[in-house]
């Protein structure tokens, strides 16, 4: 199978991540979505590595995991605690942060 | 010896300080004090004066370094003095007038409250006076340029309570700034040009430097000696001067202060003689002066102010000579001592007649004094008689030399313009100074009671004017002030001759100015007659005119140039039209363009910031998903760039 089908999958994958990050306001769901961008770019990283024959694309995508675990640690908790202060888990209620 | 050098300026200005730090406690014994200092600096020059006669020509300079003022890299500015024979004189001549001054000031100024702080003035002007003359380089010679402005400044306006003295110290400050100005930028440019500001360094190396770069040193230095010699076209500030106290028109705006003009220019002799323009600029500047002082002194009723024109002009004498070269540089500075003599003396007996007349200054109320002061009489007349170049007195010596070395200058017109303004100016000199002595000693009694300040003036009008006010009632001065003005007197008449004799002062000038006998055009003894020719003529329009006919008191209307003179041939007008209109005129059009053109720019700039980053801020909105939605377009736009790039 050719391994640019890959590459449309990973592309259709980010594009709807990207949609939901701009258009749901419930935090969960759009940090769900920001994590179906990074799969995404995973997928197209692994699709890289195996058309290019070398193994650089599956590490740097072992990184993208490592990062994401991180980041959903971080980003759960944020959303938790802004769930607790503010009953409500909608990004647009935390809009305090303009001019 | 040589460690005796700082001391002529310390004495000074150590009495400087006590008098003007000391407070009212010193006010008895204060004047005492700045007279015996002013004599303590007198002694010590007398002494160094004597080690400096046993020694032979060449190594009779003298240096003491006192200490290095501004060491940085390879600039180096020392607190170092030099005495050589030109230094030596003017030492000499400023204590030793300075000393008589101080006296006569003691009893001018008896009445005076304020006396301790005028004492306290005259020694910060001799210490200044002291430093600028015996320098060793042009930046110690600038600090005394100022320090002597200062003390000028100081003592124009001393008589503060009266809005005409100290407007007249104003205007002195501010026109000798011009010439202040000439200064600096002269010795910005020694240090540009030859690396080091220091005389005898400076004066060497003229040799190797282009006449251009001199040439513009000169003019520098010559718009810094017209500033403080009042020469044309900075004159206009000395006839105001004569707002000051008398014994300070004798010391500073006569026989000293004055003079640094001609002392700059024949100090940087080497400088002009490298420079042949800048030579002639100075001369040039010196016979415009010549002439224009003596028409004004010759149309003033204020005593002070004819003798102030006077001074212009025989100053433009010395500024006329020290700009020949080495032919003119040793008369000029003979004049400069035997004018220091008379001028002084003139100045003192004019302070004595005012003395003695209620402070009165107008010529025409004087009249037949003669009687009432004759030690004032003679005193002045003997002045008189060696300004006019009266054969045998001081001004006949030098006067004549100067004229004798004027035509000598150059060749072609050159000789016969500058000789012929020189003798001209001899005419009329003598015509301002018989009428001054006319009109004060001889003649009828003018007298005109002075309105008293005190008391209200009445309402009915008095019946005689002769009641109105106090009339006055001449006497002779104190002894502390005819003994300066004998002394003076003395060097009025014997000095020129005495340093005639042999042309001892010209050996004695000639190492640090180098001399040349003057060749005129035409035979000596045929200068001097045509001297004697010409003062003569002028004695005799003077006697036709105030000595023959009776003086009126109201002074007549007078022709347009009597008329022009006696506004100081206009000189106020013209500056007041030319710099001031001017002036005016160009803070204007700066104004207008600092506010449309320059605060435009700056306004514009600042209101377009304003009005983007009021549109850029509702990018502001604090909707975490507008902000993703910026990101993911930026981000778009950049790999959409980089893939454009590419394909291209």
């Amino acid at each position: 199978m050719n391994p640019v089908n890959y590459l449309y999958l990973a592309s259709l994958l980010f594009a709807i991540g990207a949609t939901g990050v701009l258009i749901r306001r419930n935090a969960i769901v759009v940090f769900m979505c920001i994590e179906l961008m990074l799969n995404a770019c995973n997928l197209a990283l692994v699709a890289f590595s195996r058309m290019h024959g070398n193994l650089d694309g599956q590490i740097i995508a072992f990184f993208t995991m490592v990062v994401a675990a991180a980041e959903v640690v971080v980003g759960l908790a944020i959303i938790v605690s802004l769930f607790r202060s503010r009953h409500s888990a909608s990004v647009d209620d935390a809009s305090l942060m303009k001019l | 010896m040589e460690n005796l050098i700082a001391l002529l300026v310390a004495a000074p200005l150590l009495g400087a300080v006590i008098l003007l730090c000391g407070g009212r406690r010193l006010d008895r014994t204060g004047h005492w004090l700045g007279t015996l200092l002013a004599l303590g600096s007198f002694v010590v020059a007398a002494l160094l004066f004597t080690d400096m006669l046993g020694r032979d020509g060449e190594d009779r300079a003298m240096h003491q370094h006192l200490f290095s003022w501004i060491p940085v890299g390879g600039f180096q500015a020392d607190i170092a003095f030099q005495l050589d024979q030109l230094s030596m004189t003017f030492v000499l001549l400023i204590t030793g007038v300075g000393s008589l001054i101080h006296i006569y000031s003691i009893g001018y100024m008896e009445h005076d409250e304020r006396r301790r702080r005028f004492f306290g003035y005259l020694n910060l002007f001799l210490a200044a006076m002291l430093i600028l003359v015996i320098a060793d380089n042009y930046l110690l010679l600038y600090v005394g340029w100022e320090g002597v402005g200062l003390a000028s400044y100081l003592l124009i306006g001393f008589w503060q309570h009266k809005p005409s003295a100290a407007t007249a110290a104003k205007k002195a400050f501010l026109v000798n700034r011009v010439g202040d100005m000439g200064l600096s930028i002269a010795i910005m440019l020694m240090f540009t040009t030859f690396g080091t500001f220091a005389f005898g360094d400076v004066l060497a190396a003229t040799g190797e430097t282009s006449e251009g770069k001199l040439t513009a040193i000169g003019l520098m230095l010559l718009l810094a000696a017209c500033g403080k010699s009042a020469q044309v076209p900075l004159q206009s500030w000395l006839g105001d001067a004569m707002e000051g106290p008398t014994p300070v028109s004798a010391l500073i705006h006569a026989a000293t202060m004055v003079t640094a003009g001609v002392y700059l220019i024949t100090r940087s002799g080497a400088i002009f003689n490298a420079a042949p323009d800048a030579q002639l600029a100075v001369v040039i500047v010196g016979a415009v002066t010549l002439l224009f002082g003596a028409i004004v002194g010759c149309a003033k009723d204020d005593i002070k102010k004819a003798l102030a024109g006077s001074t212009m002009s025989q100053i433009g004498y010395m500024v006329l000579a020290a700009g020949l070269g080495p032919i003119g540089y040793a008369f000029a500075i003979m004049h400069l001592v035997t004018h220091g003599f008379f001028k002084a003396g003139l100045f003192l007996g004019a302070g004595s007649v005012m003395h003695g007349m209620n402070d009165e200054v107008d010529m025409r109320k004087y009249g037949g004094l003669r009687k009432y002061m004759p030690v004032t009489f003679v005193t002045f007349g003997l002045g008189y008689l060696a300004i006019i170049g009266f054969p045998g007195l001081s001004g006949f010596w030098s006067k004549d030399k100067i004229i004798e070395a004027a035509f000598a200058y150059g060749d072609g017109v050159r000789p016969w313009i500058f000789g012929g303004v020189a003798l001209l100016g001899a005419g009329i000199t003598a015509f301002y100074m018989t009428r001054v002595m006319l009109m004060t000693f001889f003649g009828e009694k003018r007298w005109q009671p002075t309105p008293d300040p005190h008391k209200e003036p009445s309402a009915e009008p008095a019946a005689d004017d002769a009641h109105a006010g106090e009339m006055p009632h001449p006497h002779e001065s104190p002894k502390s002030m005819t003994i300066p003005m004998i002394v003076l007197a003395f060097g009025s008449v014997f000095a020129g001759g005495l340093f005639s004799l042999n042309e001892s002062f010209v050996h004695w000038l000639e190492p640090v100015t180098a001399f040349e006998h003057p060749h005129p055009v035409i035979s000596v003894p045929a200068i001097t007659a045509s001297t004697m020719v010409v003062l003569a003529i002028g004695v005799a329009i003077a006697w036709f005119m105030y000595g023959k006919r009776p003086v009126p008191v109201t002074a007549p209307r007078g022709s347009v140039l009597t008329r022009a003179a006696r506004r100081d041939l206009l000189q106020d007008d013209f500056n007041h039209v030319v710099l001031v209109r001017g002036g005016e005129h160009l803070t204007r059009s700066l104004v207008y363009v600092d506010h449309t053109l320059v605060d435009g720019v700056v306004n514009g700039t600042a209101a377009s910031f304003g009005g983007l980053s009021g549109r850029m801020r509702k990018l502001q909105n604090g909707f975490a998903r507008s902000y993703a939605v910026s990101m993911l377009g930026g981000t778009a736009v950049l790999v959409a760039a980089t893939l454009l790039m590419r394909a291209v």
